[in-house]
């Protein structure tokens, strides 16, 4: 037990201070504290500090030993033992029948932490007090949470509130540990086990247990070993509580304060470099749409969104316009979602600037098909062996997407839910998505990865969805007035290659406003520029049954009768008038209105589609614009039918072959071996017989 | 939406693409309460706009003391001059229930009946049964819409106890969480399923505030 009247006890309290004071006094201790570290043998050196930052279930044990040992011949462990004995044992008598010297140190550790270093060793050390005492602490710390482990004790160590910073500290002196021996590593992947998170409530094991000891360290009951499973629960408890403030009323989180804050950076003025931005005489040209004046045309009409979520979109295409290299951009309309609604902005990407990202998707696409037929490749050598009935059924050829700046793939476009939120690329479209995409009616949720369950099954997701639908509404109704735009020259003679007319314009710079009686009396003054997309889905026709030569060698004389190719379709060529549009069931495609009777002088000529409710143009001068606000779906004038599934198939016909037979009995079974066995017996006779004949025959 | 707020209240549901040119908003605002001045209703209220191939409809009620008993309902073309319209009735909508397409946005056309169709095969019948006017189709598509899809917040409306049905001035709109529920916003037409509820279901109910039905128990859900 601890002598109280040895010398070294004072001093050993100047064990726990600083290395530097530390280690000329007390040479061979085995340090308990981090100061004597560096006068240990090197094996056991990385060891200390780590030991007592992680629990670990054997090796403390082994240095249980070891320090029981120097113990023996030395007084500080004993010292420390001692007060571990008192305290364990909860007999205030055996410390009171000794002197003050160990409670002193054991209250080091504790509450009375900074009143000792004044008490016990008042002259020996300059530092300040703070800093002092919480070099004590840590030392203190890592010495009584190695004892408890050892004696398999509850812990008892103070309570600090720095207590795991401290043990982050902890952390900076392994790193200081030149060799990291095949333990630490162990230790150190204990300790990573250990903070492993949880994945269903996100807390580590680690954290919960210092949570834990913090809180029993906190409120010291009375035995806490016999009451830790409920600490436990009421620590895991208290992680679903919200935790309330007693001072302050916590403040409602209300969605319109996000949706401001949101709005907010819409306001701000772009980036650094924008702030020291001088006024520049000359302002350049910008993609931005003047959205506000195409507001206020339609608002003439009656159509739009109110004049504050205008000035959120213009401020969001800003942004867009800003991030991306966009030659044009035009506010192509809203569709209306149950959950969120989408804003579409229709965009052209500068020159070269993004055909390197579609490049890509399209070297990943192929890439994933090379993939996929090497796979095929080898399935075959392997069922080579083994073949399963091959069905005779091919599926139809994969009609080639339009590559990007054509057909349906003219313009990119971007959407988001809300102004201010990020914007997203939709996917560029395929033919199978428009075919599909005219078979299902569905409402768009708002979400870009939601799931289009439908029959027949689409392919792809809700963003897909929404691109195939913006191809199907822009090729139907974007129209502009007749002369607005002509062919390009050098392309003249493409027409009859392509058969599907040209499918470039551009502006008519000597375009003659149409007044706007006219416009208004005969749908011929417009004209769709949007190219019409076919049954194929794409807009200008490809024979999705041509074949590259080889196979067209290979396959000659086997399927010519299953080659009657489809006949080509042809669509209405480029710059088409809205006349020539059909009839909806007696209903005429378009309305024209006037947007005021009162003042004729002014009057916008307004267009309403009647195929897709929603969609709008207007045109005064060399002006017009078309939008879109709606929920996406066309007009037919009969309820909407889903397409049935195909009839089940008929069943196989039933034959002896493939029914069923009954199994037979024990009794049948034991007749037909008892048969067997005489028919074998019989063999067998006769073949004795024959022998014996044989035999007699020699 | 009140004659009177027509500006403001535009302006909120200006999300969904519809809005008033300048030119009609002035109108209606005029000629409203021209309205209510000459039909002697308490409040007048634009109901909406209906999009016809040549024309728009525009419609407004006319409520007196009983905020949910029986209204007038008028339409216009222009938005200047109004016209009474006939009360819906029973007969009317089964009339109209098998019209289909886009109203023409003219009153006076006439719709073949469905039933006629039908019997066209018959070559001897002559009769040609009434056709039917826009007007009464217009008549109970706004019945139809009123009862399906009119709908009030809860609290917005309170019943005194002689009967009559009164806007609540105290009502200040609901709050976040009440404004997520279906269960907080009302049919505005004559309940239905409130006397099938139970008694422990309408122990809850407040009688000045839970007259109507309620949206929770719509199908499809």
């Amino acid at each position: 037990m601890a002598d109280p009247e040895e010398p070294p006890v004072p001093e050993n309290e100047g064990s726990l201070e600083p290395p530097s004071q530390d280690q000329p006094d007390h040479p061979s201790e085995p340090g308990i504290g981090h100061g004597s570290e560096a006068s240990q043998p090197p094996g056991q050196v990385p060891l200390q500090p780590q030991r007592s930052a992680i629990y670990q279930p054997e090796q403390p044990r082994l240095n249980v030993y070891e320090q029981q040992e120097g113990r023996g011949t030395q007084y500080q462990p004993q010292q420390a033992r001692g007060a571990l004995f008192q305290a364990r044992g909860g007999i205030p008598d055996s410390r009171g029948g000794v002197s003050w010297q160990p409670p002193q140190q054991i209250g080091r550790g504790n509450v009375q932490q900074p009143s000792t270093p004044s008490g016990g060793a008042p002259a020996d050390q300059g530092c300040l007090p703070g800093a002092e005492s919480s070099v004590h602490g840590s030392a203190a710390r890592s010495s009584h949470v190695l004892q408890s482990e050892s004696v398999g004790h509850g812990p008892y160590q103070p309570h600090e509130p720095g207590y795991l910073s401290q043990l982050g500290m902890m952390s900076l002196y392994e790193d200081q540990i030149p060799d990291p021996g095949p333990r630490a590593l162990a230790i150190k992947n204990a300790k990573a086990y250990l903070l492993k998170t949880s994945v269903k409530t996100g807390v580590s094991l680690y954290d919960h247990l210092a949570d834990m000891l913090a809180k029993i360290l906190e409120e010291r009951p009375e035995n806490p070993a016999d009451i830790i499973e409920n600490i436990s629960k009421d620590i895991k408890c208290a992680r679903f509580q919200k935790k309330l403030d007693t001072l302050r009323d916590e403040f409602e989180k209300h969605p319109t304060f996000e949706m401001a804050e949101m709005y907010k950076t819409l306001f701000q003025r772009g980036g650094g470099d924008g702030t020291d931005q001088e006024p520049e005489e000359e302002l350049p040209d910008t993609p931005l749409p003047n959205v506000m004046e195409t507001a206020y045309y339609f608002e003439q009409a009656g159509i739009g969104l109110s004049l504050e979520e205008y000035y959120h979109i213009f401020l969001a295409l800003k942004q867009l316009v800003a991030t991306h290299p966009i030659q044009t951009c035009r506010f192509w309309g809203k569709i209306l979602g149950i959950e969120a609604n989408y804003i579409v902005a229709e965009v052209d990407f500068r020159e070269g600037e993004e055909e390197e990202e579609a490049e890509e998707e399209e070297m990943l696409e192929e890439g994933l098909k090379e993939v996929a037929e090497v796979r095929d490749e080898d399935e075959e050598e392997d069922e080579e062996k083994d073949e399963p009935p091959k069905p005779n059924y091919k599926p139809p050829p994969v009609i080639p997407k339009e590559d990007y700046r054509t057909g349906a793939n003219k313009y990119t476009y971007f959407v988001c839910n809300e102004p201010g939120k990020p914007w997203v690329k939709l996917p560029h479209v395929t033919p199978a998505q428009i075919v599909n995409a005219r078979k299902v009616k569905k409402f768009f949720v708002g979400k870009l990865d939601a799931n289009i369950v439908s029959y027949p099954p689409f392919p792809g997701n809700e963003s897909n969805y929404l691109r195939a639908q913006i191809a199907r509404i822009s090729a139907a109704t974007q129209v502009s007035p007749l002369g607005f735009y002509q062919f390009g020259e050098e392309e003249g003679d493409e027409e009859e290659e392509g058969g599907g007319g040209r499918d470039n314009y551009e502006e008519n710079p000597d375009f003659e406003p149409i007044p706007v009686p006219e416009l208004l009396d005969t749908f011929s003054n417009w004209v769709h520029h949007v190219q019409n997309i076919l049954k194929q889905g794409r807009c200008t026709w490809v024979n999705p049954y041509q074949k590259s030569e080889e196979e067209e060698e290979e396959e000659d004389e086997e399927e010519k009768p299953d080659e009657q190719e489809e006949l080509q379709e042809t669509g209405p060529p480029l710059l088409t008038p809205l006349s020539e549009d059909a009839d909806i069931q007696n209903i005429p495609p378009w309305s024209t209105e006037a947007t005021t009777h009162l003042v004729p002088q002014y009057a916008l000529a307004f267009l309403q589609a009647n195929l897709w409710p929603g969609a709008y143009s207007f045109a005064i001068g060399r002006r017009f614009d078309n939008i879109y606000i709606g929920w996406g779906h066309k007009y037919s004038s009969d309820n909407f039918n889903p397409t049935l599934p195909p009839p089940v198939q008929s069943e196989y016909v039933t034959g002896p072959e493939i029914t069923e037979a009954f199994d037979p009995t024990v009794e049948e079974e034991l007749a037909l071996k008892a048969a067997q066995e005489e028919a074998l017996e019989a063999e067998e006779m006769e073949e004795m017989e024959e022998e014996e004949d044989e035999d007699e025959d020699d | 939406m009140d004659a009177e707020t027509l500006p403001y209240a535009l302006d909120l549901v200006a999300g969904s693409g519809v809005c008033l040119s300048p030119e009609k908003r002035a109108a209606l605002r005029n000629s409203l309460l021209l309205v209510r001045r000459d039909y002697r209703f308490e409040q007048v209220r634009l109901w909406g706009r209906i999009q016809g191939i040549r024309g728009a409809y525009y419609i407004a009620e006319g409520l007196g003391p009983d905020r949910a008993g029986a209204r007038s309902r008028l339409y216009s073309l222009n938005g200047v001059d109004w016209s009474l319209l006939p009360p819906p009735s029973e007969e009317i909508t089964a009339v109209t229930t098998g019209l289909k397409g886009r109203f023409q946005g003219d009153p006076s056309y006439e719709y073949e009946p469905v039933d006629k169709k039908e019997e066209a095969e018959r070559p001897y019948e002559e009769e040609v049964g009434p056709l039917i006017k826009e007007e009464v189709r217009l008549v109970a598509t706004i019945h139809q819409i009123d009862q399906e899809v009119g709908i009030v917040p809860r609290g917005a409306y309170v019943k005194s106890p002689l009967g009559p049905v009164h806007v609540n001035r105290n009502f200040e709109g609901l709050s976040l969480t009440e404004a997520k529920k279906l269960s907080s916003y009302f049919h505005f037409t004559e309940p239905v399923k409130l006397k099938n509820k139970t008694l422990l279901e309408k122990a809850d109910l407040d009688p000045a505030i839970d007259f109507l039905d309620s949206l929770e128990h719509d199908i499809p859900k």
